[in-house]
């Protein structure tokens, strides 16, 4: 996709991070791996490297061959829906300081999510390798869904590992992974959730790597998936840069995402990474108050350690023994994230911050309200975050500006049909007696 | 990149390769025997360490319980979700580690996936290790690529690094990571995890070949191997053979004296018959 060349309105911010990089011409936006700054790198067993480096060589190949672009963009046009919509969302900007704020609508692509860039990918992928199946770890679904509608649209076996914990929250998307024909292991081992089904994926491929491919979910893991994610999913960040330009004539002020490994996030900045006007900001999830210990903000409190093949912040105790995350997103209720977004938080490009539950949700509500837009609960994360960017903005603007002038541009990740129950249950919804209440009492146990 | 060191001569001499050589002087392989620390408890440890090396063990490696364990299969997993559930800390191996090599000739090694060790520090690590009378750590998910600080602190502090070589390892690959260790290089039998199989992966011998190709001095096979038959048809072409599986579920089911009689039947394996 061409970039648009288009002057970039100085913004008054702190701009100094970046210029730094851009002063000594390097760009930020094509990070190869498999190191990002001292994060990233290989911390996995000697087993795996060949697959690694047949992935990476697979995947190098591929990028340049006219033939393999040109399937993705097929696919992303006629199977996904892309481009995405960009919606400004004009009655929930009232809420955030009066900026105007737009949405990048990834919920409107195939199966609900920014999900779907990456498995038709690697999917692809897969089939030049010759492979013959595919493997994915799932948290609340979301990947495990959209592995198996890659596999099933090219016709490769598919086993997905979850949690025995959340496929009991989740069993309607087990049912779905089911109708798609892949096969839902629960894994019973650890704390029975996310960084536990991809403790088995990998122990699974280990053992038939000759034959399968792990089609990891995020832009974290062992190189080359980082970066390799984060290219699949480049297309966010490069549609909405075009969006913006062609609706507003101009640069946002701020781009926000939620963070859980933080693929969403990094597809959209990697559009405005090389913007100095464009400040970016990663939420992560902030669970019950990051005091309490329970949540999931790895950058804010984690400290640098090795999981899952990369070195990059990591929720550790004193041990080095990895600690259970919280969040009520199970999409972000991940203890590490992808090693870019470590450096990337370093370096003060881009800025990581907390929102608890409860914010979330109260700008979960607030879309629903104003907009007839139902997020996920991920997404909500980001739209929170915006509301106070959106706040500081006006402040900011104050007597010398117009806080309508300002613009804020949000990954809208997915949509929130899968969080219907988990959302009733928070807003007391449910008659006490229904089945539904049930459900989502149990889905709230974790 | 890095050079072969001569363990034998070094001027810190390789605890491990010392051991695997005692045992290649009376005609056998070497046997290493693996257990995790603090399982059920760490004095419990202690005393299984040193009956193995009683009973026919010449290296002994002791596993840190880790959250995230992915080259491990079901039963070691459940082992060390159990230490851990039961308080274990890192800083506990080192005195598992003392309790064994004040006892016992025995190398002791520790086996430890590299988060716990890039917590401690690295440095910091290594030199408690060698104050403990530790021989060097077996390195499951730390591969030659990504060692620059361990070679160091290794090399400071006198340490056998034993890096895991595959069936799928390149040619390349298997050069750089022979070049790296120090002590043996061990040799996964097999592509899979931890735990007891029926019959040993032809693919076991191959690996070793390639090793001792790429210039290994020494080199250990493990994964799958559980009873005496499995030891005898190794011996025959490694330098030394690793069990664990088979010794966690012994001093699961029946505590130290399990893993003596054990370790007595295993041993009975390393002998090589004369061709």
């Amino acid at each position: 996709m061409v970039r648009p060349m288009v002057d970039a309105p100085a913004a008054g911010s702190d701009e100094s991070a970046v210029d730094a990089f851009l002063q000594g011409g390097e760009s930020l936006r094509h990070a190869p791996g498999p190191y990002f700054g001292s994060y990233g790198g290989r911390w996995m067993p000697e087993s795996l490297i060949a697959a690694l480096d047949e992935l990476e060589d697979t995947f190098e190949k591929a990028k340049a061959d006219p033939e393999f672009t040109a399937q993705i963009a097929e696919l992303n046009k006629n199977y996904s829906g892309r481009p995405s919509l960009l919606t400004e969302a004009k009655r929930f900007a009232e809420h955030a300081g009066g900026v105007r704020i737009f949405l990048k609508r990834e919920d409107l692509n195939h199966t609900g999510s920014h999900k779907i860039n990456n498995v038709l990918g690697q999917a692809l992928l897969a089939k030049r390798m010759g492979k013959t199946r595919v493997i994915a770890e799932t948290g609340a679904g979301q990947h495990g869904v959209a592995s198996a509608t890659a596999a099933a649209l090219m016709g490769l076996e598919c086993v997905v590992y979850m949690g025995a914990e959340d496929c009991r929250r989740q069993a309607l998307n087990v049912a779905r992974m089911e109708l798609l024909g892949a096969t839902v292991i629960p894994v019973t081992n650890g704390s029975q959730t996310l960084k536990d089904a991809i403790n088995e994926a990998l122990r699974d491929w280990v053992a038939n790597v000759d034959n399968t491919h792990y089609l990891l979910g995020t832009a974290a893991g062992a190189h080359p998936f980082p970066a390799m994610v984060r290219y699949f999913h480049e297309v966010i960040g490069e549609e909405a840069r075009a969006q913006i330009l062609e609706q507003t004539g101009r640069l946002p002020d701020a781009v926000c995402a939620c963070i859980g490994g933080g693929s969403n996030a990094i597809g959209i900045f990697h559009g405005f990474l090389d913007d100095p006007s464009v400040r970016i900001y990663g939420f992560e999830a902030g669970g019950e108050g990051v005091e309490t210990g329970r949540h999931a903000a790895t950058i804010t409190l984690g400290k640098p350690g090795v999981l899952h093949g990369a070195r990059s912040y990591l929720m550790q105790d004193d041990d080095g023994q990895t600690i259970e995350s919280h969040s009520i997103s199970a999409g972000l209720d991940y203890p590490g994230v992808g090693p870019e977004h470590s450096y990337l938080a370093d370096i003060g490009r881009v800025s990581y911050e907390p929102i608890t539950d409860s914010e979330a949700m109260d700008a979960f509500r607030l879309l629903c309200r104003t907009e007839g837009i139902i997020p996920a609960i991920e997404s909500a994360h980001a739209l929170a975050g915006a509301m106070k960017v959106g706040q500081r903005l006006a402040a900011e603007a104050g007597a010398s500006g117009d806080a309508s002038e300002k613009i804020v541009l949000v990954n809208l990740s997915g949509r929130g049909d899968k969080d219907v129950a988990t959302a009733a249950e928070w807003f007391d919804l449910l008659d006490k007696d229904s089945p539904e209440h049930e459900i989502a009492k149990e889905g709230e146990q974790l | 990149m890095s050079t072969v060191q001569d363990p034998g001569t070094a001027r810190n001499a390789s605890k491990s390769a010392a051991a695997i050589d005692r045992a290649k002087a009376q005609g056998r392989a070497a046997l290493i025997g693996y257990l995790p620390a603090g399982y059920p408890s760490v004095e419990e440890t202690i005393a299984a360490g040193i009956a193995l090396a009683e009973n026919g063990a010449d290296l002994i490696e002791i596993g840190i319980p880790y959250s995230d364990p992915v080259m491990d299969g079901l039963v070691i997993q459940a082992a060390t979700t159990e230490a851990l559930a039961k308080g274990f800390h890192v800083k506990q191996v080192f005195d598992v580690v003392r309790g064994i090599t004040s006892k016992t000739d025995a190398a002791v090694l520790v086996m430890t996936y590299w988060n716990p060790v890039v917590r401690m520090g690295v440095e910091e690590f290594s030199r408690q290790l060698a104050d403990a009378g530790g021989a060097g750590l077996i390195t499951p998910d730390l591969i030659p690529d990504e060692a620059s600080e361990w070679m160091a602190a290794s090399d400071k502090y006198g340490l056998d690094r034993v890096f895991l070589v595959a069936p799928s390892s390149s040619p390349e690959r298997m050069k750089r990571t022979v070049e790296a260790s120090r002590g043996f290089v061990y040799a996964v039998s097999i592509m899979g995890v931890t735990g007891a199989r029926t019959s040993v992966s032809s693919a076991a011998k191959d690996v070793v070949a390639a090793a001792h190709a790429a210039g290994a001095e020494r080199v250990c096979v493990g994964l799958g191997v559980s009873n005496a038959d499995q030891v005898r048809e190794i011996a025959a072409y490694a330098d030394g053979v690793i069990v664990g599986t088979a010794l966690v579920v012994a001093i699961g089911d029946g505590g130290v004296d399990a893993v003596a009689s054990l370790t007595k039947d295993l041993s009975t394996g390393l002998t090589r018959e004369e061709a």
